[in-house]
């Protein structure tokens, strides 16, 4: 392995949120992990695990209960004038779940790309913006006459197109994409991860992958996190999570994924998490087993997990 | 086997203001008791429309159904009234709905929501319909059934609501279950139990299923049959194993190739160019042509008939015909190939209705 570049570092970040008067929801609670300049790192988990207010944290849609959020050796969340704000935002940029949602569908597809561009100024002038606009249509594989439709004139896959466009305007380093591809059909899903991976290897840019779909991001991430209720559970190389997945609640999700083969799916055994077999007793804590595969672990199921990987 | 249901070429149109769209455009296809089939195929491929056609759903006016019979136990149940559908739905066939969220009453309890359809189609007493209600959320696994009867479904989490919507779909033992994406909306963990559930039921009930998802992981698990639907029609009908591992259709190719496996090192995930096609005025031969890179020069003017495969498998491409170039399928559907063979005799048209 070549020495990597932390891009963002998240440090024990936590977000919580109030609900009614007293009650406390903990979204995220104390998660940590780096992300590597030119990677993909995907982020996994059942709905409300907090994966999704994680990545919204990241890029403060929230601001942060607790915790560090450093991108480029500077921290986010303390960001507060409005240049150095200004900045960052061109740095991260966000692609949203919802491709029918997330355009504005008064605005035609030429002013929902150039609003980026406007914002900071990219374009010295019309013409400028004009083709930069038409430039990353044909860079998202739509055409430049589409540039003064409107969002409803495009099918989802052609919208989510337009969300990648307009999060490229403003050539970001970091993408984060909140489960892109969920509301797509199956065939249209491939187009756009195979677009993702393409315009990843040509700009350099990396990607925090955000889904439910364990088939998809393993197909797209170099590393994966499980989270489960707002902790991270598990993180490893994604060969290595899906050949030796050692949380217990990691082998559950993997077991629960159909695989387009029904022999395999005759034998698929399904395992079942249980959280009462923690030892409440004892503190878990996120702990590096082998280099690179940290899992949330009590010291006992430590020892125990370091056993596993050996005897495989 | 026996034939539970049994579609002819049935046909559904929608009237809109933009001018007919052909939905569907000749579905033949059949069920047989205590089987589960398949219907797969990307959103606007009639999958749908074909089921609510079965239980008279279609939106009237403006939906109808243009041509075709639906026989279910010999009988046209296309043709029904209203009046007489109502003792069909809900008895004989019934459906289970994408999304838990929004197909309970929120306003009636659960249990009064179950007891329903007992009341109604089996006659029975309130309190006999709630001993059998109790009895009926026991069996879709759901804890503490008798206090969970007097909830409100807001009371519920996803995919126990999901299994409720089973409950009641399953209160009068019918003879066929339709479920249109019935997992699609629940996490990984729940659809396995879900889709669990289902099978055993359907173990103890015998009934048949006719099973709409996109999703390939869940088809795989489920269907002894799988029918693929591309622009209103079924392009591939087959058995499980032939559709996963014998595939004959291009699309059926393309399908398979976009789904990424868990052990696919290396390989490029295949995606069907382009979008499918404008059903107002569906095109002239192949419909899948344009997004086929094995389309042939006939595809742009004929349409490919039924070719057979196996006595259990049916394509329509012209792939298939004798004097087609020999076209191998792409690598990602070639690590499939098990060897199936194809019955050594060169597939033929099929004969009219046939499938």
């Amino acid at each position: 392995m070549t020495t990597k570049e932390k891009l963002l570092e998240v440090k024990d970040l936590k977000q919580h949120f109030k609900v009614g008067r007293k009650g406390v929801v903990k979204a995220v609670d104390g998660i940590t992990f780096d992300i590597y300049k030119g990677e993909t790192f995907g982020l996994v988990g059942e709905s409300g695990c907090g994966k999704s207010t994680t990545g919204r944290t990241i890029i403060r849609l929230y601001d942060a209960t607790d915790g560090e959020v450093v991108f480029n050796g500077e921290d986010v969340h303390k960001v507060k004038s409005k240049t150095e704000l200004k900045k960052f935002n061109r740095k991260m940029q966000m692609i949203f779940q919802d491709p029918y949602a997330s355009l504005n569908p008064r605005m035609n597809v030429m002013d929902i790309i150039a609003e980026g561009i406007d914002v900071h100024g990219l374009a010295k002038d019309e013409k400028d913006r004009k083709q930069r606009v038409q430039q990353l249509l044909e860079t998202v594989g739509l055409n430049k006459e589409h540039a003064n439709r409107f969002p409803h004139e495009f099918s989802g896959g052609q919208r989510q197109r337009i969300g990648i466009a307009r999060a490229l305007a403003v050539e970001p380093e970091f993408i984060i994409a909140d489960e892109p591809i969920s509301a797509l059909d199956v065939s249209i899903q491939a187009q756009v991860v195979n677009l993702m991976k393409q315009l990843q290897e040509e700009y350099g840019l990396t990607y925090l992958f955000i889904a439910h779909d364990l088939s998809m991001v393993k197909y797209i991430s170099d590393r994966i996190g499980v989270m489960y209720f707002g902790n991270m559970v598990e993180l490893a190389e994604s060969d290595e999570l899906y050949k030796n997945p050692l949380h217990p609640y990691t082998k559950s999700l993997l077991s629960a994924i159909p695989l387009p083969d029904p022999d395999y799916e005759r034998s698929r055994r399904r395992i079942e998490y249980d959280p009462s077999i923690h030892n409440q007793d004892e503190d878990s804590e996120f702990r590096e087993v082998k280099p690179g595969h940290w899992v949330r672990c009590t010291p006992t199921e430590f020892e125990q997990y370091k056993r596993e990987l050996e005897s495989k | 086997m026996d034939k539970l249901l049994d579609v002819k070429n049935l046909k559904i149109s929608f009237n809109t203001y933009g001018g007919e769209v052909q939905a569907v455009r000749g579905v033949n296809f059949t069920v047989n008791k205590g089987e589960t089939l398949a219907i797969v195929g990307e959103s606007g491929s009639g999958k749908s429309v074909t089921t609510k056609a079965l239980m008279q759903l279609l939106p009237k006016p403006h939906g109808f159904i243009k041509e075709g019979e639906i026989l279910f136990e010999g009988e046209d149940i296309a043709k029904k009234s209203d009046k007489d559908m109502q003792k069909i739905r809900g008895k004989d066939i019934s459906m289970i709905f994408q999304d838990p969220m929004t197909s309970l009453n929120p306003t009636m309890k659960i249990g009064n929501q179950i007891m329903e359809g007992l009341i109604l189609h089996q006659k029975m007493s309130r309190d006999k319909a709630r001993e059998r209600t109790i009895e009926l959320l026991e069996l879709v696994g759901i804890p503490d059934a008798e206090s969970r009867l007097k909830q409100f479904p807001h009371q519920f989490s996803g995919g126990m609501r999901q299994r409720v919507v089973i409950a009641i779909a399953l209160a009068c033992n019918p003879k066929l279950l339709i479920a249109d994406e019935p997992t699609t909306a629940l996490d990984v963990t729940i659809q396995a139990q879900i889709l669990e559930l289902m099978k055993d039921i359907q173990k103890k009930t015998d009934s048949a299923i006719i099973f709409i998802t996109h999703d390939l992981g869940v088809v795989a698990n489920v269907a002894d049959r799988v029918a693929v639907m591309y622009a209103g029609k079924i392009v591939e009908i087959g058995t499980a194993d032939e559709i996963f591992y014998n595939p004959k259709h291009p699309y059926t190719w393309g399908l398979l190739g976009s789904m990424p496996s868990l052990d696919n090192e290396g390989y490029e995930l295949t995606a069907i160019p382009g979008t499918p096609p404008d059903m107002t005025d569906p095109p002239k031969g192949d419909a899948f042509a344009p997004r086929n890179d094995y389309a042939l020069k006939i595809d742009e003017e004929l349409e490919p008939p039924m070719f057979k495969v196996s006595d259990t498998h049916y394509a329509a491409t012209w792939l298939l015909h004798e004097n087609a170039p020999n076209v191998e399928p792409p690598e990602s559907v070639k690590r499939r190939l098990k060897g199936i063979s194809n019955t050594g005799s060169t597939p033929e048209v099929a004969k009219d209705g046939e499938q």
